[in-house]
């Protein structure tokens, strides 16, 4: 049992020795948070599904001083990611915008969830027509 | 009949659907890493670096107005430019068009040693350090290299080590139609 503990210890101690970023940005809690949430919504380009916060690439450790000075610089969130939009695209945003491009992206989950609630009602109201028992069709 | 053909179609369409496009990255037709540039039909980004040669001088975008040039990002770690050097070499002597070179994120010395060593196709090599410039650039690894036309718009960009065959079907119908004159 005490040899399970230990070795749940001992990962949790190699993840966080694995974080890239070991000392804060900034002071201010505030700018840190602004830092991590925008570090964590873009992706680094070399190492496709990583965020810039993740990755030790040394473009992702060049976009995180980008993010940082910009911070500093006082620009907003929308200025920093327009200025990561213009020269990387939409993919360096985890979130990505609603455009032509995108529509069936994001439309996608809402379309399957209407299609999956008319077939669940479809069933529903099949059943509560036939009087008794269960689906004959399933049973069979 | 219908409950068990529709899954089995829809199943058959998925499964086709990931087969064509797994094929099509087999053959190298298709990329999933690249991509597209949004700088495309945008202006050039400006930029002032030293020279890798000549350190104590600077080259600024400015001196390229007007003409057209191609611009190749490198450096000394990267294998895939090691690959297209001796191409680099071959279209710098016949395609007309000067090529700059950005040494990307890396050590003078090196650079110097590989140039003297492999040779020098660049007109102008110069070293951004600090990664600033291939931001600028949206650049996200080398060899990449953009075609910037006279009127200073990136009018081409391709990702990967160049070859004299890519640059004839992709860089050189820009250069003959004017647009890069």
């Amino acid at each position: 049992m005490n040899r399970w503990i230990a070795a749940a210890v001992l990962c949790l101690a190699a993840v966080s020795a694995g974080a890239i970023d070991t000392e804060a940005a900034f002071q201010d809690a505030a700018l840190q948070g602004r830092y991590e949430h925008l570090t964590n919504e873009l992706r680094c380009l070399v190492c496709q599904n990583q965020t810039v916060a993740d990755s030790n690439a040394g473009l992702a450790a060049d976009l995180r001083r980008q993010v940082k000075e910009m911070i500093a610089a006082g620009k907003t969130d929308d200025d920093i990611k327009r200025f990561m939009t213009d020269r990387y695209g939409d993919f360096v945003l985890y979130d990505p915008p609603l455009s032509a491009r995108t529509v069936l992206l994001w439309a996608a989950p809402v379309l399957l969830l209407i299609l999956t609630l008319g077939a669940a009602a479809r069933q529903i109201i099949r059943r509560s027509k036939a009087d008794i028992g269960p689906d004959p069709e399933e049973s069979a | 009949m219908w409950r068990y053909f529709v899954p089995a179609a829809v199943f058959l369409a998925l499964g086709g659907v990931f087969a064509f496009t797994l094929m099509r990255i087999d053959s190298g037709k298709l990329d999933v890493r690249e991509i597209q540039s949004p700088l495309i039909g945008k202006p050039a980004p400006a930029f002032s670096l030293p020279s890798v040669l000549e350190p104590s001088r600077l080259v600024d975008s400015r001196s390229l107005a007007g003409k057209s040039y191609a611009f190749n990002v490198w450096g000394t770690w990267c294998g895939g430019c090691r690959e297209e050097h001796a191409a680099l070499i071959a279209i710098s002597r016949t395609s007309g068009v000067p090529i700059i070179g950005l040494d990307w994120k890396d050590e003078r010395p090196q650079a110097q040693a590989w140039l003297a060593q492999l040779g020098n196709p660049y007109t102008e090599v110069i070293s951004d350090a600090e990664g600033r410039t291939a931001i600028d650039w949206g650049v996200y690894g080398a060899p990449e290299t953009f075609l910037v036309s006279p009127a200073g718009i990136i009018v081409e960009k391709f990702i990967g080590p160049l070859t004299e065959a890519v640059w004839q079907q992709k860089f050189a119908p820009h250069i003959k139609a004017g647009v890069a004159q």
